[in-house]
């Protein structure tokens, strides 16, 4: 292997696999909320939204999962001062945060792998649906990784960043229709959700999935607002995130 | 700015949002990267940021810096190859073991898992932590938690490595087992270490530094900083009420009545002769570090506050 290869093991070793393996409780975390979500939305609805309440809860999943990694990120460098060690070693920020994103998706895997499985009960998207599930999914991750790593540079305190890692959380993936259809918020409000990503990521996993019926330019929308979101929070975090303070 | 050595030339930092105040003010210093070069100062004194800057984690205002003819700015990603730093106030991760912190530092600078883990075993068994290499470190102590970052730096191949206030509150035994191992390091590195603690640095360092207000106000071995200040010797008295006559020097009396006077040589051995006759107890030795600090920083102040 490269030596970036193991930088990003480094990365994925610090942040997932050494604190699941030493502290096995802190996976419950991780499955609770996407799943806690989902049971009060399939109750609420007598079983009828279950569909959208398992992509709701991918999609808050890998949001979440992003975010943390703002928190994560600012709680190893103010408070173990690790980047400014990493910093004066030979490895680039992409290697820091690759290693460190990837840890994220992995402590995530618990609550995915329940996901998978109710996905294959009661959505069973065929390839296709599951391939735009997919990408739906990584366009989400790539969106609110780079926002977390872009926060967590600025960040000089966990508690200002805990806070912030939970603000954006609920802003974009638990007040937004991640868990419902769109057309469940009354008409005026709907406008407000359209300024979240995760309205478009939503629309377009129902689509895939067939639980909703979308024009396609609604859908064509859809993905340009994503793609091009994930792509000015990437460039964004290129340009702006510290690596080096200033 | 080129060739072997840390080199600094009119290095100067302000941070955004400090209204103008120079965290360091036109530092520039040469000397050659060997043995221990130890920065002392008050808080606030600009140790830290020189510390930040020379690692390559803080970018200067102005001026230019450079380590054995690396450029800390231009030639960073050469530079990172040669370098290791603990920061201040760095933490062991608690959820992590030594073995796996050693470990995890050494994937950083891109050694393969194998050897990472091999050499994390050798540098922990260097600084006596073989014993607790598996333990959680949030069951270790601080002067352990310590060793461990310690053992970080250690187990790279780094040839220049930074340590800020390493020792800070540690207890005096942890503190001086520390010493042993930041001696033995520095035979075949240059280490740059900034503490508050006089005594470690005069007994650590080949070259002190000394920063107040972001200016190095004096720089050289201890025997050059003695040379500064006016009196080289310093006699402890148990008491004020057998102060002797001193012609030259200066008298302090501590609230306890502990009494030091400050002197030439000359002077301190006439009056030690006079208080062997007495029978007075007392104790005498050249100017220690502590001395030299205060009357450097004190006399800094005192001029920068004559209108």
């Amino acid at each position: 292997m490269r030596p970036s290869g193991w930088q990003v093991m480094a990365g994925i070793l610090m942040n997932s696999i050494y604190a699941m393996k030493n502290y096995p409780m802190v996976m419950v975390n991780t499955v609770l909320s996407p799943l806690s979500f989902l049971t009060v939305i399939t109750f609420v609805s007598r079983g009828q939204l279950i569909g959208e309440a398992i992509e709701g809860g991918f999609i808050m999943s890998m949001f979440q999962a992003g975010m943390s990694l703002q928190g994560d990120l600012s709680h190893y460098k103010n408070d173990f001062k690790l980047q400014d060690m990493v910093v004066s070693t030979p490895s680039s920020p992409v290697a820091y945060v690759t290693g460190m994103a990837i840890g994220e998706i992995i402590y995530t895997l618990p609550a995915l792998v329940v996901l998978v499985v109710l996905a294959g009960i009661y959505l069973n998207p065929g390839v296709v649906g599951a391939l735009q599930l997919l990408a739906v999914l990584l366009l989400m991750f790539l969106a609110s990784v780079t926002l977390g790593f872009t926060l967590s540079t600025f960040s000089s305190d966990i508690i200002q960043s805990f806070a912030f890692s939970r603000l954006i959380s609920t802003l974009f993936s638990t007040l937004p229709p991640v868990y419902y259809p769109i057309t469940y918020i009354p008409l005026p409000f709907r406008y407000f959700a359209y300024l979240s990503p995760t309205t478009y990521a939503a629309e377009i996993a129902q689509s895939a999935t067939g639980l909703v019926q979308l024009s396609s330019g609604t859908l064509a929308i859809a993905w340009v607002v994503l793609s091009a979101v994930s792509l000015a929070l990437l460039l964004i975090s290129i340009s702006k995130a510290r690596w080096r303070e200033v | 700015m080129s060739g072997e050595g840390l080199s600094c030339d009119a290095l100067t930092k302000v941070y955004s949002g400090s209204k103008g105040k120079k965290a360091l003010d036109s530092v520039s210093l040469n000397l050659p990267s060997t043995g221990i070069f130890s920065l002392i100062g008050m808080n606030g004194a600009g140790k830290t940021t020189l510390v930040r800057i020379l690692a390559t984690q803080l970018q200067p205002t102005s001026g230019r810096a450079s380590i054995n003819g690396m450029d800390v700015m231009k030639d960073a990603k050469k530079l990172r190859d040669h370098i290791a730093c603990v920061p201040q106030e760095a933490r062991t991760a608690p959820f992590m073991t030594p073995k796996q912190t050693v470990l995890s530092y050494l994937m950083w600078r891109g050694i393969g898992y194998r050897e990472a883990g091999k050499k994390a075993v050798e540098a922990l068994a260097k600084v006596g932590l073989e014993d607790q290499a598996d333990v959680l470190a949030r069951r270790l102590s601080g002067g352990t938690k310590r060793k461990v970052l310690v053992a970080t730096v250690l187990s790279s191949d780094a040839d220049i490595i930074f340590l800020d206030e390493p020792t800070t509150g540690l207890d005096p035994i942890s503190r001086r087992d520390l010493w042993k191992l930041l001696s033995s390091l520095a035979r075949d590195r240059f280490l740059i270490l900034t503490t508050h603690y006089l005594e470690e640095a005069e007994r650590l360092a080949n070259t002190i530094g000394i920063l107040h207000s972001g200016k190095l106000i004096e720089l050289g071995t201890l025997d050059q900083l003695r040379a500064t200040v006016r009196y080289q010797y310093s006699l402890m008295l148990p008491s004020a009420q057998d102060i002797p006559a001193v012609r030259e020097g200066e008298v302090t009396v501590g609230g306890a009545g502990q009494t030091q006077i400050l002197t030439n040589e000359g002077e301190a051995r006439e009056i030690s002769k006079s208080l062997l006759e007495k029978g007075t107890k007392f104790s005498m030795s050249r100017i220690s570090l502590d001395d030299i600090f205060f009357h450097l920083v004190h006399g800094t102040d005192e001029e920068d506050s004559t209108p």
